[in-house]
């Protein structure tokens, strides 16, 4: 798994301030202290979120997390037990679906069987009653941008897998809605169909200027499509930012674990000033020094992450007074351009560290067994308190 | 591995498919015998189906049984899918529990209570319509009187109506089982996209539910016709004098001694039903062969694309 990759796609295409740091910027979907309860069951919990116009945002999360929940509330097929939606300032409560500004692409698609491709395109215009001309033309347009013209006439089942998506994506398209709610896209698609759709997704929202909502429970499908990413567990939004800002300062060790793969250390803060960060732990076997401060009270029990790409590792000694442990190779998986070290420290605890195969020379290679020098940058590490 | 019959399996093949078809395949034979007595051949004849065809008493039994059939598994269609969807669709409600074992009691009923059960029901209320009837014309309501009259006429002596809704509470049941089977199978998200896309919920069941469960509507209505049409005990108990329905002639008349003209009945609804099977297997077999064509097609439009 390329983990640096993934965090290249960082959006790079506004220069001004993205609408979520913007102060001025309106909310066009405002989510307030929402919950809902199945029985005893609490679904959603108390979720407050604020997305702008032209977004792409992921809710992720382990399955049970209720991110589906919440998608269904903003489609209008359940309703909160408490809380407030609003969806371009206008209150969404008691607002069946078929009255709300919001399409669905659902999951299973959910295409008509009974019906052609064009049928179940039309089927939404033809609901509010467009003239038969408007509905033929935008059916075409529709087909034309995701490519299916060639297929008008053909029933569901005469379509493959990939087709059927992109039908289910025209059809929830077509009738331009404020707000697209996308519930796991790509989950019914193999791997290298996926690929190709993601971008296709987001080349189509960025051209229509939809704002879209996917819930979905891949890491890696909410790295490369989302603006921002709200991460869920419990029911609970447990951090929302850019894909950029939950990989590299995930702010609690739910978000660490869940998001890429991370080596965590218990420990103690020793000493936490403006410019730096100094933790004692007995997990990692050495004092690990981090080069910003996180305001915290000193002697508070803290975890550090350190992703698996930002440690080196080598055979010489290292002698420095923190950042630096030694421990024994315990095993290589070699992935072709990187390699994964499974490293067992001197105190016993064992650690993932990825590195990059940048040379073919045998000499410089770690093997099993190998003595090895764990260190990191004073940059690499997140300290957590929870 | 061989796929030559072994002498044993065609051994049983053959006492199997004779303990089935014998007697069916001896009907037949002596619907087209020319003697009257029914267990002596006489050489071959189609004098039963001439005689057969000027029996008004069994051709008017035939024509009214496929009435009540008709009518009957129509109105049980409705009722029937109708239960089956709430079964489905609304898993909670007030008396769901009663309501679902009321569905479904008259599939374990034994038919001669739910008939005598029947007949008590519409002997009472030809009691009350009675009773109506006259207080009302004593009391000077004549006109009320007339329209209950009306209304509820069909109660008095019983008849055609009484035979229909009897039929229709014990097919309706079945019905429902058939319906509630194709219901729960029916993804949920169909209907949530429909409303999703702007249609009201009725809106959703006529557009997008009922085409879509048309298949299993239609063999529903055919076992609900068939049940209607074979039925003799229900009928017997909940008819009238006028309405003397095909199984009850048969049964009837087989009573009295047998009948050679039974036998050309029975050879001609074999014959119908036969083709019935013959017809439906091989639009089977050419919906399957479609499918499979289909298949091909997107597959091969995938390698295009």
């Amino acid at each position: 798994m390329a983990a640096v990759e993934r965090t290249s796609q960082a959006p790079s295409k506004q220069t001004e301030l993205p609408s979520w740091k913007d102060p001025k910027a309106e909310p066009y979907i405002r989510i307030e202290n929402v919950t809902k309860k199945f029985g005893d069951f609490v679904a959603v919990n108390n979720v407050s979120l604020s997305i702008y116009r032209g977004e792409l945002f992921s809710l992720l999360g382990g399955s049970g997390c209720g991110k589906t929940t919440l998608l269904r509330m903003l489609a209008g097929f359940e309703n909160p037990t408490s809380g407030k939606i609003y969806i371009d300032g206008v209150d969404m409560a008691g607002i069946p679906p078929y009255d709300r500004p919001t399409n669905m692409m659902f999951q299973s698609y959910a295409l008509f069987p009974h019906m052609t491709v064009e049928q179940n395109v039309a089927f939404g215009l033809k609901q509010d009653k467009f003239p038969d001309s408007e509905v033929k033309q935008r059916v075409a347009q529709m087909l034309d941008l995701v490519q299916l013209t060639p297929f008008a006439k053909r029933k569901p089942h005469q379509l493959s897998g990939g087709q059927r998506q992109r039908v289910a994506l025209a059809r929830s398209l077509v009738k331009q809605p404020k707000l697209l709610l996308l519930d796991e896209p790509l989950g019914a698609l193999d791997k290298k169909l996926r690929e190709a759709t993601q971008f296709e997704l987001m080349n189509i929202q960025d051209r229509l200027g939809i704002t879209f909502i996917v819930v979905t429970h891949d890491q890696e499908e909410a790295m490369t499509l989302s603006t921002r990413i709200g991460v869920m567990n419990a029911g609970q939004i447990v951090q929302i930012g850019t894909p950029q800002e939950i990989y590299e300062y995930p702010q609690n060790k739910f978000v660490a674990d869940f998001i890429g793969s991370v080596n965590l250390f218990e420990g103690q803060i020793v000493e936490d000033e403006a410019d730096h960060v100094l933790i004692k732990s007995a997990e990692a076997g050495c004092d690990i020094y981090i080069d910003h401060g996180i305001s915290s009270a000193p002697g508070a029990k803290a975890w550090v992450a350190i992703r698996p790409e930002k440690i080196q590792l080598t055979k010489q000694e290292v002698n420095a007074p923190h950042n630096c442990v030694r421990g024994t190779v315990k095993g290589i998986a070699y992935m072709g351009n990187l390699s994964i070290y499974l490293v067992q420290l001197d105190n016993g605890k064992q650690i993932k560290v990825t590195m990059q195969n940048q040379m073919r020379a045998a000499e410089l290679m770690i093997d099993w067994d190998d003595r090895v020098s764990v260190t990191w940058h004073p940059n690499s590490p997140v300290a957590l308190l929870s | 591995m061989t796929h030559r019959l072994s002498w044993f399996i065609i051994f049983w093949l053959v006492v199997v498919f004779a303990f089935l078809y014998t007697p069916i395949i001896s009907v037949v034979i002596y619907s087209f015998n020319a003697s009257k007595l029914v267990t002596v051949w006489a050489g071959w004849s189609f004098k039963w189906y001439g005689e057969l065809a000027k029996d008004r008493q069994i051709i008017d039994a035939a024509l009214l049984s496929l009435q009540v059939a008709a009518i009957s598994s129509t109105l049980a269609t409705i009722l029937g899918t109708i239960a089956g969807y709430v079964l489905v669709r609304f898993p909670k409600f007030l008396g769901r529990t009663a309501f679902s074992g009321m569905v479904n009691a008259p599939l374990v009923m034994p038919e001669v209570i739910t008939g005598l059960s029947m007949l008590l029901l519409f002997i009472t209320m030809e009691n009350i319509f009675k009773w109506a009837v006259a207080g009302l014309a004593d009391s000077g309501m004549g006109a009320t009187s007339e329209v209950v009259r009306v209304l509820f006429g069909w109660v008095e002596g019983r008849g055609f109506i009484t035979v229909v809704i009897a039929h229709v509470t014990f097919t309706m049941s079945y019905i429902a089982v058939v319906m509630r089977s194709r219901f729960l199978v029916l993804d949920l998200s169909l209907e949530e996209a429909a409303q999703d896309l702007g249609a009201k919920p009725l809106k959703v069941f006529f557009v997008i539910t009922l085409p879509i469960v048309l298949p299993a509507i239609i063999s529903g209505w055919l076992l609900g016709f068939t049940i209607s049409l074979d039925d003799l005990v229900i009928t017997a108990f909940t008819n009238g004098p006028g309405t003397t329905t095909l199984p009850q002639v048969v049964f009837s008349k087989v009573r009295l001694g047998l009948d050679p003209k039974i036998n050309a009945l029975a050879t001609i609804i074999i014959a119908i039903v036969s083709i019935g099977v013959i017809i439906a297997t091989i639009q089977m077999r050419r919906a399957e062969k479609q499918r499979q064509r289909d298949e091909q097609m997107a597959i091969r439009a995938l390698a295009k694309a």
